[in-house]
């Protein structure tokens, strides 16, 4: 049950993915079937949805890591006392790290056929485009390596869409059977809508199932949603509140800053994203790692400088911080204020390499120096490659 | 000569009377820039600094002749805005907003390309763009930009990245280095501009010398930069990847920098503008004394 997804490298900061719960749920508000179920945080809550939606029934661990089939984290269960003994073993499970907090309890499938279908933007086609496969409930990627003819690409023009002849046509030309044409039409019209009007950065169902019945339906549910968006769906606020972060990505989660966690031993608080990623570059590099990446944007006034040094300093692993400012329209004699508002505030574990340059960097410099700190607590360095080099030095002599 | 804009261009700013629009549309203006008017739907009438407001980009055109456009509101009101632009024959449209949701900025692009196939957009969420010495539009400032040398060896720059754009004009002022042109693409999803259509310009711009690009992690643009140097760009180009230790799996800030299922990696995008024939620094400094060279080595 080990799947990996056609996921395009992600375009921006804010991507929400959605847990395979939210992801059906999501996928019943624009009328795809999925199975009757719901998700369940205790043993109790998963017996209770089991007698409602009737055995046989599927327990699925909810993680955002695939493999979770092969961990143990999905099992058949037929009765309740079955019901009781997977809830409890999956619920608390680690998956790869990733602990189970919740299941999806729902009515098993008989399954005749697996299919697969996705929509993505095809960012260089500047297109939308759907991925379709008669072969599906396996890594779509394999399939892709083993046989490229067996997924229908097909690119859809955003201001024209996708109607139910061209639907039924991909349909066709991947070679799912004429019986469930018609089925797996119905639903690509509607994952279209669901990847469009619900801002989708990704929607894809693998496997899409065709039953012995007849009937096609999604089996799975793989949903990352475009945060830019949010302004016109603020029912996702509630999947803030499920995102898998460390506790220093929910601090700095909390102070509205751009950070990610890494292994490193340099703190990095940077202007922007690029210069950010830049700095853990030249960190690298000089010899040293990132303890993480940290965009402070474009206003690096004392707030935000406090903030993210007290993020910084949540960490225990740091043992210099470099922050390398380019002033362009933020001046550096307004970081520098900040900097040194932000010191009088936060009491640092690590003492801090500066790289001020831009507008107005020879007054901020000279507001570094005016303020007195000491340089065993702050060394200011002209260049980006010196202050890397002066920051790793730092760094690697407390390690050793 | 310089690309895209130049003194004669004249802008109008879309959200002249809101912060960011105001804040900007005047610090251009400072700079040089030719802002003629601004819009904002309901203060037609007044000014802002002398500045004129009108209604509608219609009635901004009609009144100045505008051939350019500066689009500063919400990114609710961006893709309107474009358009509008676009529909009242606006050839330029910068649009500095971030945060615009990818499916908009998708139906702009496939509409501009439909109805309006002669109208350029640069961004959203991008820095904008500088001919130093002749025009700005956008949020770069303008004292870290080198106007190019009359007659001498100037270079173009294009960038996916803010700061780091910044950084790359810093290093050349740095160098004494002059610049054409310096466009600052962005790195959403779906960019009006692309680092194909600026490299296809600035090769045919006889006062650009030389290009310097800066790229970073995610998505395909700088292979398909790579392509299209390989066929049509006989300038001498150096470049700079950000994201080189960007750890797979992990979103780096804004903007498609995101190395995920082996695409997107930095180590990828130099190995194909290498192939290509572009010079490639470790770092932006190294970007520039490369750029620096290469200036030396024409001179």
């Amino acid at each position: 049950m080990a799947r990996s997804s056609a996921r395009q490298p992600r375009e921006s900061d804010n991507i929400v993915d959605l847990f395979e719960y939210q992801g059906k749920q999501y996928f019943a508000k624009f009328g795809i079937p999925v199975s009757a179920g719901d998700v369940a945080h205790t043993v109790d809550e998963a017996t209770a949805i089991a007698e409602r939606v009737g055995y046989p029934v599927v327990v699925k661990a909810q993680v955002q890591v695939g493999g979770r089939g092969k961990a143990g984290g999905i099992k058949l269960a037929s009765s309740k006392a079955e019901v009781q003994t997977h809830a409890t073993n999956i619920l608390g499970m680690d998956i790869k790290g990733h602990v189970v907090k919740r299941v999806w309890v729902e009515c098993a499938s008989d399954i005749a056929e697996e299919y697969y279908a996705s929509f993505t933007l095809d960012r260089a086609a500047k297109q939308h485009l759907l991925m379709l496969s008669a072969q599906g409930g396996v890594e779509i990627e394999d399939v892709a390596a083993k046989d490229p003819t067996a997924i229908v690409k097909l690119h859809i023009n955003p201001i024209v869409g996708i109607d139910t002849a061209t639907a039924k046509k991909a349909a066709a030309d991947a070679k799912i059977p004429a019986k469930a044409q018609d089925g797996v039409a119905a639903i690509l019209v509607k994952l279209y809508d669901c990847f469009t009007q619900g801002d989708c950065d990704l929607a894809e169902i693998n496997p899409l199932i065709l039953k012995p019945t007849g009937e096609v339906h999604a089996l799975d549910a793989k949903v990352s949603l475009d945060a830019n968006a949010l302004f016109r769906h603020p029912e996702w606020q509630e999947y803030r509140a499920t995102e898998e972060l460390d506790d220093r990505e929910r601090l700095a989660r909390e102070k509205d800053l751009q950070y990610i966690g890494l292994d490193g031993t340099v703190g990095i608080i940077a202007n922007g994203a690029g210069l950010a990623m830049s700095t853990l570059d030249v960190v690298s590099q000089a010899g040293g790692s990132a303890a993480n990446f940290l965009d402070i944007g474009g206003g690096a006034n004392a707030e935000l400088m406090t903030a993210a040094l007290e993020v910084i300093n949540f960490d225990t692993n740091v043992k210099s911080i470099f922050i390398n400012i380019f002033g362009g329209i933020t001046r550096g004699d307004e970081v520098a204020k900040g900097i040194v508002e932000a010191m009088r505030r936060v009491e640092l574990r690590a003492p801090i390499v500066i790289r001020l340059d831009g507008t107005n960097a020879d007054a901020g410099r000279q507001i570094l120096l005016d303020a007195g700190i000491p340089a065993s607590k702050l060394v200011s360095k002209p260049t980006m490659l010196e202050a890397a080099r002066a920051a790793v030095d730092i760094a690697n002599a407390k390690v050793a | 000569m310089a690309i895209f804009v130049n003194e004669h261009t004249k802008v109008i700013v879309q959200g002249l009377t809101g912060g960011q629009g105001k804040f900007h549309g005047l610090r251009n203006r400072a700079y040089g820039t030719n802002v003629v008017g601004g819009v904002t739907p309901g203060k037609g009438g007044q000014d802002v600094e002398g500045i004129p407001v009108f209604d509608s980009v219609a009635d901004a055109v009609k009144a100045t002749g505008a051939d350019a456009s500066f689009v500063a509101v919400p990114p609710k009101a961006a893709p309107a805005a474009i358009l509008e632009a676009a529909a009242a024959g606006v050839r330029f449209i910068v649009c500095i907003t971030e945060g615009v949701p990818a499916q908009d900025e998708a139906r702009v692009y496939a509409t501009l390309k439909r109805d309006f196939p002669n109208t350029r957009l640069l961004g959203p969420n991008c820095p904008g763009i500088i001919s130093p010495g002749r025009c700005n539009i956008g949020i770069t400032a303008g004292e870290i930009a080198q106007a190019p040398t009359p007659g001498g060896k100037n270079v173009g720059i294009v960038s996916r990245s803010g700061t780091l754009t910044y950084q790359a004009l810093f290093e050349l002022k740095r160098q004494g280095i002059g610049v054409t042109t310096c466009v600052g693409i962005g790195g959403d999803p779906v960019p009006g501009t692309s680092f194909v259509d600026c490299l296809a310009e600035f090769q045919n711009d006889p006062e650009t010398s030389a290009i310097l690009m800066i790229g970073e992690i995610g998505g395909s643009a700088e292979e398909e930069a790579a392509e299209f140097i390989k066929a049509h760009v006989t300038k001498p180009m150096s470049a700079y990847i950000a994201g080189v230790t960007a750890p797979a799996g992990k979103k780096m800030g804004h903007a498609g920098a995101i190395v995920s299922g082996g695409k997107g990696t930095a180590q990828g995008k130099m190995d194909a503008l290498r192939a290509a024939g572009v010079q490639i620094g470790a770092n932006p400094t190294e970007a520039g004394q490369l750029m620096a060279q290469i200036i030396a080595s024409l001179s």
